[in-house]
């Protein structure tokens, strides 16, 4: 057994916010599919003072009455594991894992973007499209509406390039993750 | 065995099933079929109070005082948001409480109905769970996983919502024995290796102390116990946040007084200098840390708390240990005994001279005057006068709540209630009704000040109409005191709106309520005045004048850290409006 008194102290004070460097954390989060679930998980994050980046939430095993909520969230360390324990602490909540703390996770989201113009910019806008393989699901002539279905980073990518070539709307799904390999949880 | 009734008739079912003798309710629209069937029945004894805040705290105070679930039953809207208080308050200080309200009928819900209020909405971040029963198959499960999760783990209080219809409407009833939680299972029994390494660092310690909460009381009386048999058998010095006081006994040599904001000096530098601390059922709030970079710089910290969210939440821990107090202070004492460690004497008996030392300050030394009842002398000769008796306290809050705590004395646990985490003026009459109701035969007193007692003073009429014979010894300042000293202390003693300009008389306020009133303002005269209170039979409001512009010392000056402290007999006015910097001006 290791002698306590001879390691260093982690005891002085580093809180929430101080020092610490902030990271964005992928959680995924299994409930009973109850009336006002989310509302807790959501009022939990405003009252004190979380943040959410992505939320995404869905029934996914109907028989078992359960949801998954998926949340991207940033905070320093410390306060991910109180994120973590203040959501074990909700009554409905089976269990949450961190799933980038358990290495990459796999995230996908899925987005709709619309863009408007004609002449060159729009012969451009439907070659980048082919490029980031995102499908036309909608077009005029002086519109395309693209799917595309990807990593957020990837998203992010083709909605820039999109910003520059006459996208007028954006609307994303948000982040939907699973834990990579054989566990489940 | 499945039996079909009503749903009202379930809710009463539910309650005898549970082993819930009184209820603290107020009736309404949305309840009527509830009250029905009260009245049809004799297991369960509703108490009528006055206005819903005044069943939360009652129902509070029942808890606190015994141990069990307390019930609270209140109608839709109104009755509804009135109980918010109450629930926010239990669920600060993890007071177990199962409160039932009313709602309109189902198909009414959403549509600004009568009376109508989103109940779950509104006390979805002030309970530990809520339901709003749509079903009235639904209504048994709920009732007993209510029960379960109000006490279950760090205890707190659930919100019942029942629509009327529902109450009406007839089902089947099933025991509370079917019935398993899916989700909710806390942790109780420690992981060995947490109490192992806890007892290996407490054994190598030079400069200990323990630093015990309402963890303690939560966790049952035979918490209490082993705390008392591990502080002696290590022989450590002990101290404890106001809501764990009577955890352990305050007439013990190795107890310093409570610690924190006002808590002792002795107490507050043993933390400060400590090198190992054991932390049991307590949650390092603000109130207890002062200044958080310059807590406990050198220690070494152990925690025990069932909520692992308390564990590292604001003070980083060494060995943190997720358990029940009971059930880990047990792995402890026996892990303690078969190791019977050699523990380093010599430097127990210099950490002991030390707080000699800190001790020899006398921290709540004040100047007492043969003129004026100064609110201290009062407190220590309320404790004098009853101590001996089978005596509960509780208290509203400001000043004289801190008195209370530092010079009232408990050996017991479940025998102080206070609003800790909340702050509730209001909080202190009707939490002694509810534990004299648990208690008829003792001595239940609500420590009060002039401002806080008019919170709830309309309960006065619920201790009369169930023979309650509380007494509200009120030390009468004419001053929101501890907001007065606040603002002496922050803002040049420019005293906005802290001064209680017309007060009623409170002998006549007891008697109009059928009270017995009281008034004592000499020094020479109380000791007399307070047998008298307690030889009365009914219920007493004495109201105790007090000196109108004592500061409450010890004090931890807001944003300074524990080896800081202001003490009471040698601050002037002018240190007093010179304590506090600005950056802790804006902490509270
Ligand atoms: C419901 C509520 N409102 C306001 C406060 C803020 N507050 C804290 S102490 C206090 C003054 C209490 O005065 P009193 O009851 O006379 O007690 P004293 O401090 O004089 O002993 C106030 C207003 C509170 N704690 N609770």
């Amino acid at each position: 057994m290791t002698n306590m008194s001879k390691l260093p102290s982690k005891s002085h004070y580093v809180g929430p916010g101080a020092a610490q460097a902030v990271v964005s954390r992928t959680l995924s989060i299994i409930v009973d599919n109850e009336p006002g679930v989310l509302a807790r998980v959501i009022g939990l994050f405003s009252g004190r003072g979380y943040n959410i980046d992505s939320l995404t939430v869905t029934e996914t095993e109907h028989e078992k009455h359960l949801s998954r909520i998926t949340i991207v969230t940033l905070g320093t360390p410390d306060v991910i594991v109180q994120i973590k324990h203040q959501l074990e602490r909700l009554v409905p909540v089976h269990r949450v894992r961190d799933l980038t703390a358990e290495g990459v996770a796999l995230e996908r989201e899925l987005a709709l973007v619309k863009v408007v113009g004609k002449g060159d910019k729009r012969i451009e806008a439907l070659r980048i499209a082919e490029i980031f393989r995102a499908k036309v699901v909608d077009t005029s002539t002086e519109h395309f509406v693209f799917e595309i279905t990807g990593k957020p980073s990837k998203l992010e990518e083709f909605i820039q390039i999109m910003t520059e070539l006459g996208l007028v709307e954006v609307s994303r799904t948000g982040i939907a993750a699973i834990g990579r390999g054989p566990a489940s949880s | 065995m499945a039996r079909t009734m009503t749903g009202a008739e379930m809710v009463l079912a539910a309650l005898a099933d549970h082993g819930v003798e009184h209820i603290f309710g107020y009736p309404g629209g949305a309840v009527l079929p509830i009250y029905d069937e009260l009245f049809q029945q004799e297991k369960v004894k509703h108490i009528l109070v006055r206005q819903e805040g005044g069943a939360l705290h009652a129902a509070e105070g029942y808890a606190r005082s015994t141990g069990k679930v307390g019930v609270a039953l209140v109608t839709s809207g109104p009755g509804a948001t009135n109980a918010v208080t109450g629930l926010t308050d239990a669920l600060m200080d993890s007071i177990p409480l199962v409160c039932i309200t009313g709602q309109v009928p189902t198909h009414l819900i959403g549509n600004d109905a009568f009376q109508e209020c989103d109940t779950v909405g509104i006390t979805r971040p002030c309970t530990k769970h809520n339901w709003l029963v749509k079903s009235v198959d639904d209504l048994a499960r709920i009732l007993h996983e209510a029960f379960y999760i109000a006490k279950a783990g760090r205890p707190g209080p659930v919100v019942i919502d029942i629509p009327k219809d529902v109450q009406f409407a007839t089902g089947n009833y099933v025991g509370p024995s079917n019935i398993a939680h899916k989700t909710y299972k806390p942790r109780v029994k420690p992981e060995q290796m947490g109490v192992r390494e806890a007892v290996e660092l407490m054994a190598t310690a030079k400069r200990p102390i323990f630093y015990t909460g309402g963890g303690v009381i939560n966790s049952g009386p035979k918490a209490s116990q082993l705390l008392r048999e591990l502080v002696r058998l290590t022989g450590f010095p002990i101290t404890s946040t106001l809501m764990g006081l009577g955890a352990y006994p305050a007439s013990d040599k190795q107890w310093l007084g409570m610690l924190g904001m006002h808590g002792t000096y002795e107490a507050n530098m043993t933390m400060h200098d400590c090198d190992v601390m054991v932390a049991v059922g307590a949650r390092f709030d603000d109130r207890i840390t002062g200044r958080l970079d310059a807590f406990s710089p050198g220690s070494r910290k152990i925690q025990i708390d069932i909520d692992p969210s308390s564990i590292n939440k604001n003070v980083k821990v060494d060995i943190p240990i997720v358990g029940d107090v009971a059930y880990t202070l047990e792995d402890m004492l026996r892990i303690w005994k078969s190791k019977a460690p050699q523990l380093d004497k010599a430097a127990h008996k210099a950490w002991w001279k030390q707080i000699d030392q800190w001790r020899a300050r006398k921290s709540l030394s004040y100047k007492n005057s043969n003129d004026v009842i100064m609110p201290q002398y009062a407190i220590q000769r309320l404790f004098e006068l009853t101590k001996d008796r089978d005596s509960y306290i509780t208290t509203e809050v400001g000043q004289h709540q801190m008195w209370a705590a530092q010079f009232y004395h408990f050996d017991e646990p479940n025998r102080w209630m206070t609003s800790g985490g909340l702050g509730t003026m209001g909080y202190g009459l009707p939490a002694a009704i509810g534990a004299q109701l648990a208690h008829p035969k003792s001595l239940v007193i609500d420590i009060a000040g002039d401002a806080s007692i008019l919170m709830n003073i309309q309960e006065a009429s619920t201790a009369v109409q169930y023979d309650l014979p509380v007494k509200v010894f009120i030390l009468n300042n004419q001053y929101m005191g501890m907001v007065r000293q606040w603002q002496q202390l922050l803002h040049g003693n420019r005293l906005s709106h802290s001064y209680t300009e017309s007060l009623p008389d409170f002998v006549k306020l007891a008697e109009a309520y059928g009270w017995t009133g009281m008034q004592c303002d000499h020094p020479a005269d109380l000791d007399d005045a307070i047998r008298a209170m307690i030889d009365t039979k009914g219920p007493v409001i004495f109201d105790c004048r007090v000196a109108n512009l004592a500061n409450c010392f010890p004090m931890i000056p807001s944003g300074k850290a524990h080896n800081e402290m202001l003490l009471g007999e040698d601050v002037s006015d002018e240190d007093v409006g010179n304590a506090i910097s600005e950056e802790g001006k804006v902490l509270v």
